[in-house]
């Protein structure tokens, strides 16, 4: 596994960069790994990376964003204009867990 | 007497059935089966049902039939699992004790949770093939299709077969050349995966496949609602893909006694333990097929392959011992690809599918990955394998368990 260093956080992560290791996360580093990908983190954001790291400690998946619209109370059209393109990959990079795992 | 109830005979439920009747002892062990109905559907027969290749009719025997003596079959629809009180209520009242559950009540295409898909052009601009009523009018709108744009889509994963889409695409490819339509017909492949499959090596062979057939890819396109009017997807991006002919594969959700019984997730599987399939809620509760949460295919081959492993675990763990076999995921699927040919993939949770020779290393007779008619004269067979050998449940010669033997690991890499 990779090792890099973000904004003076050592972390591990994988061939794209998703962060390996759920501890090594913290909310600072969330809104560095945001900025990188261009978002500018608000309450909403908080809200679905605080539902993703929650449901992941307890399912051990990251959840997928039909999960989170109907878990956490947040519609898909929101989750698509928090996170533009690519809501369910940049949620799972920013909240510092694995890429989501498509059924085959 | 101890009761095992089993909510399903699908082809989950119908194996676990009869293999436990073969091994629990009738003077101890009832077991009960409860379907809605008695139609048991050879469903990877609905593929090849819009082309004119197979008679509907055929692709469906009764539920009952299928059942080893000494299994009592309950024609009824649950109502809801009461799994505190170890209970299950049928509608109408009826009520099962058991001591052991089995929920094997599958996963069904619902195209009311899309907006614009059920309404007034369901099924005369818009269809399904994941039903026998759904592939068997898109029969008849195939046959009136002569121009126009061809969208095949898929709505949401995970959904039963997770090729099929891919099939149909290439099966309609090679119907509409054959008919000299073809270069009337623009096709598109709509996705809401990054490419044509999740996993890289197929995805890039499945890519190419359609690249070669002039089929257009749209992946990552999640779909919003139908506007049924200008026959348009809208995805949440707000991308449009106008559409003469839809073929779509709806949302696919777990029963609805499941969510009624607070027994599902967000679409009503079961969370189980992906390994021994049993709930993570209650201990005398598995899940087995598509009606569980496992991280992997929902497909005719993962319910046979993890039966297999069930029923032995089943037993120790009844006759108090822990259980001691692992299920892997393990899959493998026949791609059709047209004109009399096929794909073979065979995979598990961890290793995605990859080129090589089944089921025998090197010799096969079958390809991995490749297209092949002896891979297409297989999956034919399997129908035939399916009503004698699988449901009844005797033994298939195909390990239970994925091997690496005859498979090209260097392609990873590439």
């Amino acid at each position: 596994m990779p090792v890099t260093t973000i904004d003076g956080h050592t972390i591990h992560v994988d061939d794209e960069g998703f962060m390996t290791d759920y501890d090594e996360w913290d909310e600072q580093l969330a809104s560095t790994l945001a900025g990188q990908i261009g978002v500018e983190l608000t309450d909403e954001h908080w809200k679905a990376l605080h539902f993703l790291r929650t449901d992941f400690r307890e399912k051990g998946e990251t959840p997928t964003l039909r999960r989170v619209s109907v878990s956490a109370g947040i519609p898909t059209k929101t989750l698509f204009a928090l996170f533009p393109a690519k809501p369910a990959k940049k949620m799972a990079y920013v909240a510092g867990l694995p890429k989501p795992r498509g059924c085959v | 007497m101890r009761d095992l109830v089993i909510l399903g005979a699908g082809t989950a439920g119908t194996m676990a059935a009869n293999k436990l009747r073969r091994k629990l002892d009738r003077n101890d062990w009832r077991i009960t089966v409860v379907d809605r109905d008695d139609e048991h559907h050879y469903q990877p027969g609905y593929l090849f049902v819009p082309f004119g290749r197979q008679d509907p009719a055929g692709l469906v025997r009764s539920r009952h039939a299928f059942l080893a003596d000494g299994v009592r079959f309950v024609t009824g629809e649950v109502d809801e699992v009461q799994a505190e009180d170890s209970k299950v209520r049928l509608v109408g009242g009826q009520e099962l004790g058991y001591d052991y559950l089995v929920i094997a009540s599958g996963t069904s295409p619902r195209p009311s949770e899309t907006p614009g898909m059920e309404g007034a052009a369901w099924r005369r601009s818009i269809f399904d093939f994941f039903t026998l009523d759904g592939a068997t009018a898109l029969r008849e709108a195939l046959n009136g299709f002569d121009h126009g744009r061809l969208v095949v889509h898929t709505t949401d994963i995970p959904i039963k077969c997770p090729v099929a889409p891919l099939e149909f695409s290439f099966l309609a490819d090679a119907w509409l050349r054959d008919r000299g339509l073809r270069d009337r017909v623009e096709m598109v492949f709509a996705t809401p995966l990054p490419g044509a499959f999740t996993k890289p090596v197929a995805s890039s062979r499945l890519g190419n496949m359609l690249d070669e057939r002039k089929i257009a890819l749209e992946a990552d396109f999640l779909v919003e609602r139908i506007d049924p009017e200008t026959r348009t997807l809208v995805s949440y991006d707000e991308r449009e893909i106008a559409f003469d002919l839809l073929v779509t594969v709806p949302l696919n959700m777990g029963a609805d006694f499941v969510a009624r019984s607070g027994l599902g997730d967000e679409l009503n599987y079961v969370p189980v333990d992906k390994h021994t399939l049993r709930s993570k809620a209650h201990d005398n509760v598995f899940a087995l097929g598509d009606a569980a949460d496992l991280p992997t295919s929902k497909a005719g081959s993962v319910a046979h392959f993890s039966v297999e492993m069930f029923v032995p675990n089943f037993l120790e763990h009844v006759a108090g011992r822990p259980m001691t076999r692992s299920f892997d995921g393990h899959a493998n699927c026949f791609i059709e690809s047209g004109h009399d040919k096929a794909l073979l993939i065979d995979f598990n949770y961890d290793v995605e599918p990859l080129p090589g020779r089944f089921p025998v290393p090197r010799l096969g007779p079958l390809s991995l990955l490749e297209e092949t008619r002896m891979n297409h004269l297989g999956k034919l067979a399997f129908q035939w394998i399916y009503w004698n050998a699988l449901l009844p449940g005797r033994p298939i010669p195909l390990p239970t368990a994925m091997s690496m033997a005859g498979k090209h690991l260097e392609m990873q890499e590439a």
